[in-house]
């Protein structure tokens, strides 16, 4: 088993160098660092000085991939490709265009993001399961009918829906909380319960209704007909027998999203003016902010293979067959 | 008073999505029959005549959409079918056990051997914690697995399908039942394995005092277990007699044809009675008998009405209206046909080996290797049939492929009518393939759904160029060669039975005209009455068509009623070969002795049985010395050192064994 | 020539689309296997229900992918010229509300401005009357009421009069095909679930006769901040939301086909490759990986402002390759399920008697591989399509969606949401955009749910 993990591990430093040689590739040579100049800089006001000027400023003015003027192995790491990207692999995200430390700035707004990720992720899996389980418990029933209805009628809703509409009727209508806005320590409470709730909701539908397949799915299963053969009460099945199994594929999806909370929500966080992650990359997307794109997409990366190898240990966990072969 | 008295019980399943009008499939259409404590009953016919559903229904575990629409089951005096579920509940398990038949899923896979039985006990008796553990180690013990301490922590996945038999029988006996069904319990399983479970369960019968419930296809099984036999068709029971009786002068004719289309080497040479047609799907509306269109006696009077029960006194009855069981002519062959071989040998395979590796650690390193084919010699002349027999895992369908070159030998050399194999690339193979064909074991997927079935025909004969041209004549006159009507060729596979499909396999391999044929188990997914229409279909094209057979089965009476050589394989290896009359009649190696002993015979004589223990090790890791040694009750000193070399016994018959010679 | 036909590059990949769509139902018909499997798709009324509402989205698609160009008044004997403008069959239809543009926002069938303004005297701010909605009710402005419930009522009952004729109609046709069918074998597998489409017809003809009858004199939704029909808009925002959900499918399946079966099937240093190539490309989030390409696509749309000779070709453009670069992000799931189904295909029996021989690689996939796989693709299509046109919207949102000339669901919330905290609120904008993307989005699932469950055979029957 250590020897899987190990080699899942190695795994990961190909794949983590190929996400970096595209950043690279997209960043940098589908357009020339001239061509972000000149945008960034207007149409208008370009003249070659200015575009130097911009360029020197952050670094971009240096050769791509080999630097033939300078000597020894700076002719290696003296060029955008290692300064920008290679250094990404120690942490070294260098500067935003408003000249912040763009890793300072990531570290002090993880805390936020995952105020809200955490509690919506948890409670959403919760609510998901515990609703699918309801359904199959009712299954081909008219209960179940009508929650699949729900499911779909939930799913097919746009999820800035729920926010601008939970917005409204909850902040603008019935003033229970800040329409936006964060704070520190208890107070973000306040803050925190709306968008947490409308995240649970807005992911409802879907989860349940793959939940639902996947319980539905173990349910038609021979060992599902031995439990009943016992004199198992149907509750028990579900719990003891089905839950278990349906764990399996249920792990495949869920646990390869953990690390990624981190990111935050994009959309959340910005309707909702919560210094994270995911607004972060908002108003860096809005300001053509290529550095914090560039390393928003790394780290990313990253937390996608950690989630990826964390999935591969949760099957030793859930799944004997994995464990011990 | 019988323990158990089903009346008149039917169950339908309302078929809603048939387009208009609302149809309903009845697979049990009233059936009635007692058990009594301690008796074994068994449930016998082909699939789809309602065995398995008449079983779930007693249990009320009905897949979905089902319901008993009528009829009583009164089990000791109370009536199930009208219990509330709750009370139900404290029958199964409790008072009725049940085994399936794939014991591969139906252990929950992620809960140990323990938990699982210890659910059952707890829910059954006063037993907790330790003690519970006490018992499930006692009842382990009880149903014949080594080491039960060890086992109950152990998962499923972790015991071989022998052993998960066994733990659902444990699982089964938690309860203490009175009743234990069994549907089909060792239809997924070897002989010896199959052997050892029907051992055990007769065994537990009598200790307990347990009435037994066998649901099967198998009149092996049936005369080897059972008091007394109900025959189902179509939903009804047909024919009801004590096993006596039954296997004496079975009176139906649908029971007369079962047995009549039983190979076995009397038949050898001759045509197997076959029963045309296949049975009739549940949604089907009777007047008369069900078994009237396929019966060969069927008179004007069996269309109109249902026949009623007859006495034939002894316990035995009939839903017949004939006075006189029909005489099933089967044409007897010349028995022996082994004559020598004259022409130099179409196949000739020498030391034959394929490994797979196994890959362990980091960087994936082979560490070994699954030898699932270890040195094999083969030889088949033109117009015989080789038969290579074993229990699954013993290497004989990766043998079959390899010689092919569908799988590239390891090592080993194969020659084709002198053209060696194995060196040839791909591209160098094609002109050859012509000559050899395969006919697979499952005739659902070795049939393209998407094609129809003259595209399936053709597709080798565009392939590799055989008869040029305009492919629609030949496919029609293949189509014929098989027993199938020309314009099935715009047909899809769907539309066609197990056997049908089977024959639609052979058409396709016959049309690149092949000198050799590998038959992969091509009857083993078919009914007995289907499985004799295949068997002379091939045995009619090899004297048609002059073609070889290699055969590939685990079904000895096959080998027996169809082989001219048999080879034995064990482990990767053969372990005896010669002509089939030797090796069937005088077997040498233990192994084949206690393969032989293990089928159940339908005439209840049992040869001196060889009773084999345990189970096949893994071809990862084989045992030293004879790889039979572990299992063998003659083993000696030697026989754990090193592996025997041949020992030549007769005109043909080549052992590998110390103690043969 | 009255106008000149242009035809974008979308229109063209729509109408190949809707081409190959037509081909494909021609060769099912013929293909046993592919026709029951519709046939139960058509006897299920949830289906052919929201077929029916999808298909009035596709009409409305289809009529907004005819673009012209408007010929120019001029002199005789000078030479030809076109207007600039680039307009589309729906355009045309819907002229009157094109062209009756009011100052800035109004409520639903108003007759006044949604904002006090100083009058021309500038003596005092009053609530001024709109150009258009309500104008021929003049002075007279105690009929508003009226005359809303009057149109209504009467674009109502023509809207029920004509689905009444479509209901004979209908009834007729489904006669005479039982008729035929009566004589043939299988006639109840072709039972089509008329009754159905006959009761989802009803509610939209009947609203849409009153929404037609009421637009002639009103804004039916409203205008928005630049005094735009938001009707029109909405309708608009239909050809953008089909076009994303059906291209980017449509870009990434061969690749994903493609890609899964060859990795399933060969093996090898084949399927490694593969196997990196798309595990590499899917851990990078989503929503970067499209705000990173499309960032950079608009950055090479920019510099490059000669490849273009319109803003309507340029945002075309951008439309497309959003389509793309969705495609590019999204055919790792496809093709991960393709490999893995090929890994169980290639094991059965039916691809070993072909490979017995003899039969080539490249034939087995395309003989024995891929018919066997075209179930999954076609549910993958039709799946996504609901996903994606939800995400439109926010990609929209986050600013790295569609051009922002270009009309769509996510632009119109865009723009909208800023009004929400206007007190009073302006809220018929974002209502309109998002009840008609539930709807499209909604009967979408609705049917893929149908089509899943008619072509996946794990599903019981």
């Amino acid at each position: 088993m250590l020897a899987y993990i190990v080699r899942r591990l190695l795994y990961a430093i190909p794949i983590l160098i190929g996400v970096n040689l595209l950043t690279f590739a997209l960043f940098f040579v589908v357009n020339t660092p001239d061509d972000m100049a000149r945008m960034q800089l207007g149409v208008k006001r370009v003249t070659p000085e200015a575009i130097q000027k911009w360029k020197a400023e952050r670094g971009y003015d240096k050769p791509l991939l080999w630097n033939s003027a300078a000597a020894g192995s700076a002719a290696v790491t003296d060029t955008i490709l290692f300064s920008k990207s290679v250094r990404m692999f120690v942490g070294d995200f260098g500067r935003a265009d408003d000249g912040r430390d763009i890793a300072r700035e990531i570290t002090s707004r993880m805390g936020p993001s995952l105020a809200i990720a955490v509690p919506t992720f948890v409670l959403g899996l919760f609510v998901a399961i515990s609703f699918a389980l309801l359904l199959v418990f009712f299954r081909a029933t008219a209960l179940d009918f009508a929650g699949v209805v729900l499911c779909v009628a939930l799913m097919s809703i746009s999820g800035l829906f729920y926010i601008i509409g939970g917005q409204w009727l909850v902040s603008k209508v019935w003033h229970l909380v800040p329409i936006s806005g964060y704070g520190g320590g208890l107070d973000a409470g306040k803050f925190l319960i709306l968008p947490v709730i409308i995240g649970v909701f807005g992911g409802i539908g879907g989860s349940t209704r793959w939940y639902r397949t996947i319980f539905l799915e173990e349910i038609s299963r021979d060992y599902v007909r031995t439990a009943r053969a016992k004199g198992l009460p149907e509750r028990v099945v579900l719990f003891r027998h089905v839950l278990r199994n349906a764990l399996i594929p249920i792990l495949t999806g869920v646990v390869v999203v953990i690390p990624t909370l981190f990111m935050g929500s994009l959309l959340t966080e910005s309707f909702f003016g919560i210094p994270g992650l995911g607004s972060y990359t908002i108003d860096a997307i809005n300001a053509q902010d290529f550095a914090v794109v560039r390393s928003m997409v790394f780290i990313g990366s990253v937390l996608y293979i950690v989630g990826l190898l964390a999935t591969d240990i949760s099957y030793t966990v859930a799944d004997p067959r994995v464990r011990l072969q | 008073m019988s323990l158990l008295a089903v009346r008149d019980l039917a169950i339908h399943i309302p078929q809603g999505d048939s387009g208009r009008g609302v149809g309903v499939a009845r697979p049990v259409d009233g059936i009635s029959f007692d058990i009594a404590a301690g008796e074994c009953y068994a449930l016998l016919g082909e699939s789809g005549c309602g065995k398995s559903m008449t079983a779930l229904g007693l249990m009320r575990l009905l897949p979905p959409g089902a319901r008993a629409a009528s009829g009583t089951v009164s089990f000791a005096g109370r009536e199930l079918l009208a219990l509330p579920e709750s009370s139900m509940r404290e029958y199964r398990g409790g008072q009725i056990g049940m085994i399936f038949q794939e014991p591969a899923t139906s252990l929950n896979p992620v809960l140990t051997v323990g938990r699982q039985i210890i659910e059952a006990l707890e829910l059954h008796s006063a037993l907790r914690g330790e003690a519970a553990r006490e018992r499930a180690m006692e009842l382990l013990a009880q149903v014949g697995i080594p080491d039960p301490g060890r086992r109950l922590d152990e998962f499923p996945f972790q015991l071989s399908g022998g052993l998960r038999q066994r733990v659902m029988i444990a699982i089964a006996l938690a309860g203490a039942p009175k009743l234990l069904i069994a549907d089909e319990p060792t239809t997924a399983l070897d002989v010896t394995i199959q052997a050892q479970v029907l051992d055990l369960l007769d065994e537990l019968r009598r200790t307990q005092g347990m009435a037994l419930l066998l649901i099967t296809h198998d009149l092996g099984v049936v005369a080897r277990m059972a008091d007394r036999i109900g025959v189902m068709y179509a939903g009804q029971l047909v024919e009801e007699a004590p096993r006596a009786a039954f296997f004496a002068r079975a009176a139906h004719p649908y029971s007369v044809r079962l047995f009549a289309a039983l190979p076995d080497a009397q038949r050898r040479g001759g045509a197997l009675a076959t029963i045309p047609g296949s049975v009739p799907p549940a949604d089907t509306q009777h007047g008369g008998c069900r078994f009237v269109e396929r019966c060969g006696e069927a008179r004007e009077d069996c269309r109109r009405a249902p026949p009623p029960w007859r006495e034939l006194g002894a316990g035995q009855r009939l839903r017949c209206v004939l006075e006189r069981a029909p005489e099933v002519s089967t044409k007897v062959g010349a028995g022996n046909t082994a004559t020598t071989p004259v022409a130099p040998p179409l196949l000739d395979v020498q030391d034959l080996r394929v490994h797979f590796p196994i890959r362990r650690g980091v960087l994936q390193r082979q560490v070994g290797a699954v030898r699932a084919v270890d040195g094999i010699a083969l030889s088949l002349a033109p117009g015989r049939t080789l038969a290579l027999v074993g229990e699954s895992g013993c290497g004989k369908t990766t043998a079959g492929k390899a010689l092919l070159q569908l799988i590239r030998p390891t090592a080993g050399s194969v020659l084709l009518d002198g053209a060696e194999l194995t060196t040839r690339s791909t591209a160098e193979l094609r002109p050859l393939r012509a000559k050899m064909q395969m006919v697979f074991q499952d005739p659902f997927a070795s049939l393209n759904p998407r094609l129809r079935v003259g595209e399936i025909i053709a597709e080798g004969m565009r392939a590799l160029g055989v008869g040029a041209g305009d492919t629609a004549p030949r496919v029609a006159a293949l189509l014929q060669q098989v027993g199938l009507r020309p314009e099935m060729a715009a047909r899809y596979p769907h539309e066609f039975s197990g056997g049908q499909r089977q024959r639609i396999a052979i058409a396709r391999a016959l049309a690149v005209k092949p000198q050799l044929l590998v038959c992969d188990e091509p009857t083993s997914a078919l009914d007995v009455s289907v499985q004799a229409q295949i068997l002379n279909l091939l045995s009619d094209l090899q004297r048609e068509l002059g073609l070889a057979y290699l055969f590939i089965t685990h079904n000895i009476a096959v080998v027996d009623y169809l082989a001219h050589q048999v080879a034995v394989m064990y482990l990767g290896r053969i372990v005896e070969c010669g002509s089939a009359d030797e090796v069937l009649r005088s077997p040498r190696h233990p192994y084949t002795q206690a393969l032989l002993a293990a089928v159940p015979r339908i005439d209840g004589a049992g040869r001196e049985v060889v009773k084999l223990e345990g189970d096949m090790p893994s071809a990862a890791n084989p045992p030293a010395g004879c790889h039979f040694h572990p299992r063998c009750p003659i083993a000696g000193e030697e026989c754990k050192r090193d592996y025997p070399g041949e020992t030549r016994i007769g005109a043909t018959q080549v052992v590998r064994c110390f103690k043969a010679a | 020539m009255m106008f000149q036909p242009v035809i974008l590059w979308s229109d063209a990949l729509l109408f190949l689309l809707i081409l190959a769509v037509i081909g494909l139902a021609v060769w099912a018909r013929r293909e046993d296997n592919l026709r029951a499997a519709w046939s139960r798709v058509l006897r299920d009324p949830v289906a052919m229900s929201a077929a029916t509402v999808l298909a009035a989205f596709v009409v409305i698609g289809l009529l907004d992918s005819l673009h012209y160009r408007v010929r120019l008044e001029g002199k005789a004997g000078e030479p030809v010229r076109y207007a600039v403008e680039l307009n589309s069959a729906l355009d045309a239809l819907l002229a009157n509300l094109r062209t009756r543009p009011e100052k800035t926002y109004s409520a639903p069938l108003a007759t006044h401005l949604y904002a006090k303004e100083t009058s021309t005297d500038g003596t005092q701010r009053d609530f001024p009357r709109l150009k258009h909605g309500g104008a021929h009710l003049g002075e007279n402005l105690d009929v508003h009421g009226a005359d809303i419930a009057k149109r209504a009522l009467f674009g109502a009952a023509a809207g029920a009069l004509l689905w009444f004729a479509m209901h004979l109609a209908l009834r007729r046709l489904k006669a005479r095909r039982c008729g035929i069918q009566a004589d043939g074998a299988g006639g109840a597998a072709q039972a089509v679930a008329w009754g159905a489409v006959s009761l989802t017809l009803a509610p939209m003809l009947v609203l849409g006769g009153a929404i037609v009858a009421l637009s002639g004199g009103y804004h039916v939704l409203g205008t928005d901040k630049v005094g735009q029909d938001v009707l029109y808009l909405t309708l608009k925002s239909i050809r953008t939301g089909l076009l994303i959900g059906t291209l980017t499918t449509l870009i990434m399946l061969p690749l994903a086909v493609l890609l899964g079966i060859l990795a399933g099937y060969v093996g090898g240093w084949v399927d490694d490759l593969i196997q990196y190539l798309y595990t590499t490309l899917s851990s990078i989030p989503g929503v970067l990986l499209i705000a990173a390409a499309v960032l950079m696509m608009q950055v090479i749309i920019d510099t490059h402002p000669d490849w273009f000779a319109s803003s309507a070709e340029r945002a075309d453009a951008r439309l497309l390759a959003l389509c793309l670069i969705l495609g590019m992000t999204s055919w790792t799931g496809v093709a991960r399920l393709l490999r893995g189904e090929t890994l169980k295909l290639r094991e059965l029996e039916y691809v070993q008697a072909a490979q017995a021989f003899g039969v080539g690689r490249f034939a087995i996939m395309g003989r024995h591989i891929l018919p066997n796989l075209m179930h999954i693709v076609l549910i993958a299509l039709v799946m996504d399509f609901s996903g994606l046109v939800l995400a439109e919207a926010v990609l929209s949102y986050v600013g790295v969606g569609v051009d922002p000339s270009t009309i769509s669901f996510g632009t119109m919330i865009n723009t909208a949401r800023m009004e929400l905290a206007r007190e009073p609120m302006v809220w018929w904008s974002l209502a309109a955009a998002f009840a008609f993307m539930f709807a499209l989005v909604l009967a979408a699932n609705l049917f893929a749910d149908a089509v899943r469950d008619a072509f996946d055979p794990r599903v019981a029957k």
